[in-house]
């Protein structure tokens, strides 16, 4: 498998403030992998590094194998990026700007622009500033996809979507991952990221805390366990691998990770009423990185 | 350098440009306009003016003026359009890459694939552009107006020539100045505040050192580096203030560079 993006113990300072500290993961060609955190936690930082649009503290940061602060004007041919907050030139009609934006690029995006804006149903021949603030957003995503880049950096992109636009949105890049595009894409709303990504990396404080399949963090990771019983203190449930432990009425749930066989052992000493095992939710998970 | 930026960052310019030139042009204008009375009136003048205090006519530059002759009016009007022109440049060089982070496009622009080195040879070239094109019609609006409005007096027109030549390295301080400031503050906050700042604090600068006769601080001026009245008087510019500004010019490039090629871009919002 080709990495595509990947980066080394990548470190950014402003100053004295913290921006990330020794970030380091891989993203393989065609994955859609998420990048989940908190506000403040680094993600933009991260994206940002990538992007050429801030420059390293120290660590490495490739792209398809190649610096990507020295090489970044050539590899940027090939990255697309939509930013969370979306701002172009208001005097400039939104044809225009498109076509502003496609002359930077080796080839003729003129066709791609009109199906995007289509399928996004975008209104080309309005000004910029006229525009409300989703509709911004629609150009920005037009604007990242244009020329057809095999990488796309997605920085919290459905803010100021309606949830039908959002559909959509996730459906054409689908649609891009299908045909081999890799992306990345970060979000602090966990369910988007649950939707769209294979894979996850978390992010906290700026540091890395966790990288995996999404279906590892949630089969292999952690279960949900509520038992129902009478008399039960939570207390009992005291052993290596529970935690979140809380009682509510006569029921007491927590989180479990290890081996299955002991957990049960031990719930064998009750006389349960009642008792579910689940997965986990994203959000859940991510709850429990934050604590 | 792109073509595509610079055609941009052109055309976005061009109504200031215009408008610019225009205004200093009616200026020039209305001004010239008014030396055939001063030529008439010639010893009333030099009577008048000798009953003003010293320092006010150094402040104007007017202490070694001779208001009746074509190019010593001439000189006077210059003062005035170089003030304007100072204050063109200087906002020129604080808006030019500083625009973008204010109005958050600077995300847009430099995710391209272009390098940071590309994108200010465009800007600085586009500006460059608006400016020459200002000075055209400067040329246009002296050499038409005086002649004009001398009425058969006699004036020089190569001088005149060198005094306008001269617009070239005064703009140039000015624009990257302004530029290489603009990259070393985090945010510029108002374009408009820090040009007025720096072209009528040179300005002041100048017409202070008129007044006080200090030496030193006049050395820091293209007011004085590329005053009219001298270049009247001597026949030329003294070269060694010249290569003050030109200095200047150099190092402010050199920095504009440096710091736009590391220059961290602060988050939109």
């Amino acid at each position: 498998m080709t990495v595509v993006i990947e980066a080394e113990k990548l470190t950014k300072y402003y100053g004295k403030a913290r921006g990330i500290i020794d970030v380091s993961f891989q993203v393989n060609e065609g994955e859609l992998f998420g990048f989940i955190g908190p506000n403040g936690a680094g993600k933009s930082t991260t994206i940002r590094l990538f992007l050429g649009l801030i420059y390293p503290t120290s660590g490495k940061a490739r792209i398809f194998g190649q610096d990507a602060i020295r090489n970044g004007p050539q590899l940027r041919q090939d990255i697309g990026y939509l930013p969370s907050e979306v701002f172009y030139y208001e005097g400039m009609k939104v044809i225009d700007l498109l076509k502003y934006s496609a002359s930077f690029y080796k080839k003729d995006c003129t066709k791609r622009i009109y199906e995007l804006a289509d399928y996004m149903e975008l209104e080309l021949n309005r000004r910029i500033e006229d525009l409300s603030y989703g509709n911004k957003k629609k150009v920005g995503i037009v604007q990242g996809l244009l020329h057809s880049p095999r990488l796309l950096f997605l920085d919290e992109p459905t803010s100021g979507l309606d949830p039908l636009m959002q559909r959509k949105f996730f459906d054409l890049i689908r649609r891009e991952n299908a045909q081999g595009v890799t992306v990345f894409f970060s979000s602090h709303i966990l369910s988007e990221v649950q939707r769209l990504c294979n894979r996850v990396g978390i992010i906290r404080e700026g540091r890395i805390v966790e990288i995996a399949d999404i279906r590892t963090l949630q089969q292999n990771n952690y279960k949900k366990i509520r038992v129902y019983a009478d008399g039960v203190e939570p207390n009992a449930f005291q052993l290596p691998g529970v935690t979140n432990i809380e009682k509510a009425n006569n029921s007491i749930h927590f989180f479990y990770k290890g081996d299955i066989n002991l957990i049960m052992r031990k719930l064998s000493e009750f006389n349960l009423m009642d008792i579910t095992i689940e997965e986990p939710t994203l959000e859940e998970i991510f709850m429990h990185y934050y604590e | 350098m792109s073509t595509t930026i610079f055609a941009y960052e052109f055309r976005t310019r061009l109504r200031s440009v215009v408008t610019w030139a225009l205004a200093l042009a009616v200026l020039i204008a209305v001004y010239t306009a008014l030396f055939p009375s001063f030529a008439e009136e010639a010893e009333l003048m030099k009577q008048l003016l000798a009953n003003f205090p010293p320092e006010l006519l150094a402040a104007f530059g007017m202490t070694d003026l001779d208001l009746t002759t074509v190019m010593g009016f001439f000189s006077l009007v210059f003062l005035f359009v170089q003030v304007g022109l100072a204050v063109q440049a200087a906002h020129y060089g604080f808006d030019l890459v500083s625009v973008e982070e204010r109005e958050m496009t600077a995300d847009f622009l430099l995710t391209k694939p272009v390098t940071r080195t590309q994108i200010l040879t465009a800007k600085l070239a586009a500006a460059l552009a608006g400016l020459a094109l200002t000075q055209a019609v400067m040329w246009g609006a002296s050499f038409g107006f005086v002649n004009l409005f001398r009425e058969g007096r006699p004036y020089e027109p190569e001088v005149m020539a060198l005094i306008l030549a001269g617009l070239i390295p005064f703009q140039l301080f000015f624009l990257m100045v302004g530029v290489v400031v603009s990259l070393l503050v985090r945010r510029v906050r108002s374009v408009t505040f820090y040009a007025l700042a720096l072209a009528l604090g040179m300005y002041l600068l100048s017409a202070f050192s008129d007044i006080t006769g200090d030496v030193k601080l006049e050395n820091l001026t293209p007011f004085k580096h590329f005053d009219a009245t001298y270049v009247v008087q001597h026949g030329g510019y003294d070269l060694s203030l010249v290569a003050i500004s030109v200095v200047v010019i150099i190092l402010a490039t050199i920095g504009s560079y440096r710091l736009y090629r590391r220059r961290d871009i602060p988050t939109a919002a």
